[in-house]
């Protein structure tokens, strides 16, 4: 039995009065592929945010790689996590949002090289073929010198991928990548997603209205409804063979 | 009936033009403690303590809404007789405490509204790449924050300029106070502060041509509509 990198243990989240997460377990394996699917407002993206440590959870353990991300053991109790102890976990980290985030005072190339030079202190010459290197596979061997502004939707989200990959995370999220992009750019990102899930080590966890393609490369399919995971297993269990009507009428309304 | 006279633009000339080194000193030993203590306001509100916060907001109004003369006053005349902390400042020292805190209060406003413009998703970006604290702020937000404000800590630069020959109330002998000190001597007002006018014109103007360009220079440095936009999709 393989130790899983990520573990829910009765993660609860609300935001005000509202309650977004009512208790999530779960356990994601190194390496395996995970496509979250679900209604808007169950509670997706609050999942790998709070993961991310974007958001923190009101109650319940997120452990990554044997090691609490919320809490650590001060004189023998456990406390709220400070940025020391989160900078330190969230490095195995890494995200790609829906809408991009690429820094728009940077070229494409120094979008890339900035964390790992001034993160991770890692030698520039390294870095730069490393970042070079990770352009070239999304695509964007020659667009390397232009700034964000100058690129399309669907570069961006490459980029975007590129600039978290550089990072060498082992986990990596994606949340919505393809949502704010037109129709004919969705393709591109997709590709290189599934070339990351073919070809990386890593484990992957995937926000995601793209039915299709969580079939495709998901090695397990959540399905999130009213902040609980209302449904797991294999991508064909999942989103072939459930019974459970909400999710039915959830792929219902999507392939409608 | 005084008439203009040349010569005594001539002999008074010279004279005035010696006090140009101080007078723009103080401009721009003024300005950077405005810039530095700027920050000061800017991080110290930041600090997650309500009371704190109150505190540094009301001081700031309270220096904004008090004339800079008032203040200049107080730290030349006043503070030296404040018991147990009191102690008496130059002349130079006092005007440079005097105008760059009351300037540092409205530079701090636009180093916020730089930082505004700078979006949520890029915080987000920095915390998902593990920057740390200051690399966040050296790196991603005052790059992005700063360009924007240079017009803005443009004209302050020139406002402040103006507003530096208040310091020749407490004896600064910059040009306006030795204009005036000819004038009390010679009986003759018009060319020597004709003289302090025109200087101050041929200053000014270029010093606003060039923070134009300067603008101009700055955001070709990124597509600045982009920036903005997003920040716009932030906040609402």
């Amino acid at each position: 039995m393989i130790e899983p990198i990520v573990t829910f243990q009765d993660v609860h989240k609300s935001f005000g009065n509202s309650k977004v997460l009512k208790g999530i377990d779960l356990d994601i394996r190194p390496a395996e592929k995970v496509a979250i699917i679900g209604p808007s407002g169950s509670g997706k993206t609050t999942i790998i945010r709070m993961l991310m440590t974007l958001e923190e959870p009101t109650s319940g353990d997120i452990i990554v790689n044997g090691t609490n991300l919320w809490k650590m053991e001060k004189k023998g109790r456990l406390v709220r996590a400070h940025e020391k102890h989160l900078r330190a976990v969230r490095g195995d980290i890494g995200m790609v949002f829906q809408h991009f985030n690429l820094f728009p005072h940077m070229t494409i190339l120094e979008n890339c090289m900035t964390a790992p030079l001034h993160v991770k202190k890692e030698p520039k010459a390294e870095v730069k073929q490393r970042s070079l290197e990770m352009l070239d596979r999304v695509g964007l061997a020659d667009k390397v010198d232009q700034y964000p502004s100058q690129l399309s939707g669907g570069q961006k989200q490459r980029v975007a991928m590129a600039r978290a990959l550089v990072m060498r995370p082992k986990i990596m999220l994606f949340d919505e990548v393809t949502s704010a992009l037109d129709p004919e750019l969705v393709g591109e990102v997709l590709q290189v997603i599934r070339d990351i899930a073919k070809n990386d080590d890593m484990a992957m966890i995937l926000v995601t209205h793209e039915m299709d393609f969580a079939l495709d490369i998901a090695d397990k399919v959540l399905f999130l409804d009213e902040g609980v995971i209302a449904e797991q297993g294999s991508a064909s269990e999942v989103i072939e063979h459930s019974s459970n009507e909400r999710l039915q009428e959830f792929l219902h309304r999507f392939r409608a | 009936m005084n008439n203009w006279s040349w010569d005594v633009f001539v002999d008074a000339f010279p004279k005035i033009i010696d006090g140009l080194a101080i007078t723009l000193a103080l401009t721009i030993v003024c300005y950077v403690f405005a810039l530095v203590f700027g920050f000061f306001w800017l991080f110290i509100k930041m600090i997650p303590l309500n009371s704190l916060r109150w505190l540094v907001t009301w001081m700031m109004e309270f220096i904004r809404s008090t004339p800079p003369l008032v203040q200049l006053f107080f730290i030349y005349f006043a503070w030296p007789m404040v018991p147990v902390v009191g102690f008496a400042l130059d002349e130079f020292t006092s005007a440079v405490l005097g105008l760059g805190i009351h300037f540092s209060t409205y530079i701090a406003e636009v180093y916020r509204s730089g930082i505004e413009v700078v979006g949520k998703g890029q915080w987000e970006a920095a915390k998902a790449l593990n920057f740390s604290k200051r690399r966040k702020w050296t790196k991603i937000i005052l790059p992005q924050a700063i360009p924007p404000t240079i017009p803005m800590l443009g004209n302050y630069l020139i406002i402040m300029f103006k507003e530096v020959p208040l310091a020749s109330t407490i004896g600064v002998a910059g040009i306006l106070h030795i204009a005036n000190s000819y004038g009390a001597q010679n009986w003759t007002y018009l060319e020597p502060l004709t003289i302090v006018a025109i200087l101050f014109l041929i200053l000014s103007y270029p010093s606003a041509i060039i923070i134009n360009r300067l603008e101009k220079k700055m955001n070709r440095r990124f597509d600045k509509k982009e920036t903005l936009t997003r920040s716009k999709g932030a906040t609402a």
